[in-house]
């Protein structure tokens, strides 16, 4: 067991260093995050404002904590759908992945939270402080709020690579997941909340959003954060969270198995 | 100009053809026409296109009917005229994004090397990356602005006279140029900074995402950037004012819808320094 923990953590480490390698392409998305945050703070608080009272429990530090935040995880999470294996099961490559003594799945999702974790150096914090610093945001309550929002968060990242490896792994049967990879990305960021907080959404969108896992790899962690949820209700959401990715983790372990035996590489 | 009688690749073949003088814009002509062939050749492929690229619009759309729901005006429009805006910056940036979204493909060619073909042709690089693809799909989404664009007209009251109509197309010409040049800018600094193309989409990406706001609701360095530099409001948010003649923030008045095409001559004035700027810096891949 303990080797096996090595090699799980070497594999996070190396999802850290790929992302790491590419700095200039982290400034990048840092600036695109905070044009994108500012122009985000000065609508949705001029819609708080429209709306007097605060809306739906959301104050000026609140929305302004969702703007940040929701940026700040913009590189740790993974809303494009693109993945590394449906490249090697286009190519046959991932022919020699099921020859290593360690489930595709596992490495895949492993490598994927090592990237998402590392961006929150370079990517959320900046963000988050630049934000912060400049307008003012809400933060977790207490020592509890703190852990709490940091296991949210965690669990984000996890949910959006064990959620993206679906989108990978239907290569099995499609070869060209292209169109899928460009359904999921249009679809993922409206439902995660990422373009306007669920909250303001109709009830019948809010009830589509909360049935597919893309709340629970943004507007779940950012909720627990910013301290919008809080107490019974923001234990109950990381463990909306711990269902999403036990669900979508067991899906894409049966997927495996079924594509392996689906699987035909041509060539030699 | 000519029309040449046979396909332009062959004319460079041997020496008898060469009494067929094709015209300076035949091989553009040519390259154009196979690339929008060849999309529409994979029928199935190219309707998933059509329909993702719609729904990319619907999304955004939706965005902007999530946040006029139960609020009567947001930044001192109201749905009607925020829609006109939406439609308005749309139109232009889908058009822009059909003839020249491939320019954000630059960072592709860099790192394969396959831009050092363009350098090789007797052509400029820029002309020939600019059509060395069509976005076809891209229609589908400016279809969706343009409904947007004919509700917002018809619900925003836009009195029906010369100088509404006039705006409007100013807006749609202009805001298409504009958002080119945004696509060219880009492309040009993407020479300098190969994996930070993320940099360049802020200003692409954001400026289409700004373009569809009422300007009233940003901060200070805000509607400078996206006012005057990135000049975006002239797309849609400053015609729409003019036609509603609607009070305008401080700093854009509305008067300067009328000077649309000047701000389209100073944002292609810049995007052509950064091209400048970037293509002479590149130095090849090597090998």
């Amino acid at each position: 067991m303990r080797a096996r923990a090595r090699v799980w953590w070497r594999l996070v480490v190396a999802g850290m260093r790929e992302s790491a390698t590419y700095r200039l392409a982290m400034l990048g998305g840092l600036v695109a995050n905070l044009t994108f945050g500012f122009l985000k703070y000065g609508i949705l608080t001029a819609r708080v404002h429209a709306g007097g009272a605060p809306v739906v429990g959301y104050s000026v530090a609140v929305m302004s904590a969702y703007v940040w935040l929701s940026q700040g995880m913009l590189g740790s999470i993974n809303l494009f759908g693109r993945t590394a294996l449906a490249q090697r099961i286009s190519s046959g490559d991932v022919a020699v992945d099921f020859l290593r003594p360690l489930s595709v799945q596992t490495s895949a999702c492993l490598r994927e939270i090592g990237r998402g974790l590392l961006a929150l150096a370079p990517r959320g914090l900046p963000s988050v402080a630049i934000g912060a610093g400049l307008v003012g945001m809400a933060l977790p309550y207490g020592v509890a709020g703190y852990l709490l929002g940091a296991l949210s968060l965690l669990l984000a990242i996890a949910v959006s690579a064990t959620t993206v490896y679906l989108v990978g792994v239907s290569g099995f049967w499609l070869v060209e997941t292209r169109g899928v990879q460009v359904f999921y990305m249009v679809v993922s960021g409206f439902l995660a909340g990422l373009f306007v907080p669920i909250a303001l959404m109709p009830a019948w969108l809010q009830v589509t959003a909360y049935a597919t896992p893309f709340p629970a790899m943004l507007m779940m962690p950012v909720d627990v954060v910013s301290g919008r949820v809080g107490g019974l209700a923001a234990l109950g959401l990381v463990m909306a969270q711990v269902g999403w990715l036990l669900l979508t983790a067991a899906l894409g372990s049966r997927l495996t198995a079924a594509g392996r035996r689906r699987l035909e590489v041509q060539g030699g | 100009m000519a029309e040449p009688t046979q396909p332009v690749i062959a004319i460079r073949t041997g020496g008898s053809e060469d009494s067929v003088r094709p015209g300076r814009f035949a091989p553009y002509r040519a390259v154009l026409a196979s690339r929008a062939r060849a999309q529409r050749s994979y029928r199935a492929s190219f309707r998933l296109d059509l329909v993702s690229s719609a729904l990319v619009a619907v999304v955004e759309l939706a965005e902007v009917l999530v946040l006029y729901r139960s609020v009567s005006a947001l930044g001192g429009l109201s749905l009607a005229q925020v829609l006109l805006v939406f439609g308005l910056a749309d139109v232009g940036f889908s058009l822009a994004s059909l003839g020249f979204g491939h320019v954000d493909d630059l960072p592709e060619h860099l790192r394969r090397g396959t831009i050092d073909v363009f350098y090789l042709r007797p052509q400029p690089v820029l002309a020939q990356l600019v059509t060395s693809d069509i976005n076809l799909r891209r229609l589908a989404r400016a279809a969706v602005g343009l409904a947007a664009l004919v509700v917002g007209l018809i619900v925003a009251g836009v009195p029906a006279t010369w100088r509404s109509a006039a705006l409007v197309l100013l807006a749609v010409v202009c805001g298409t140029t504009i958002s080119s040049a945004l696509y060219v800018a880009a492309g040009g600094l993407q020479f300098l900074v190969i994996d930070g193309a993320e940099m360049t989409n802020s200003f692409v990406y954001g400026g289409r995402y700004a373009a569809t706001q009422p300007a009233t609701v940003w901060v200070a360095p805000v509607r400078a950037i996206f006012g005057y530099l990135v000049p975006v409001t002239f797309c849609g948010y400053l015609p729409v004012l003019a036609m509603l003649r609607l009070p305008a923030p401080g700093w854009l008045p509305a008067w300067l819808a009328w000077c649309a095409p000047l701000a389209a001559v100073w944002a292609w004035g810049l995007a052509l320094a950064c091209w400048r700027w970037g293509s002479r810096r590149y130095q090849g891949a090597g090998g």
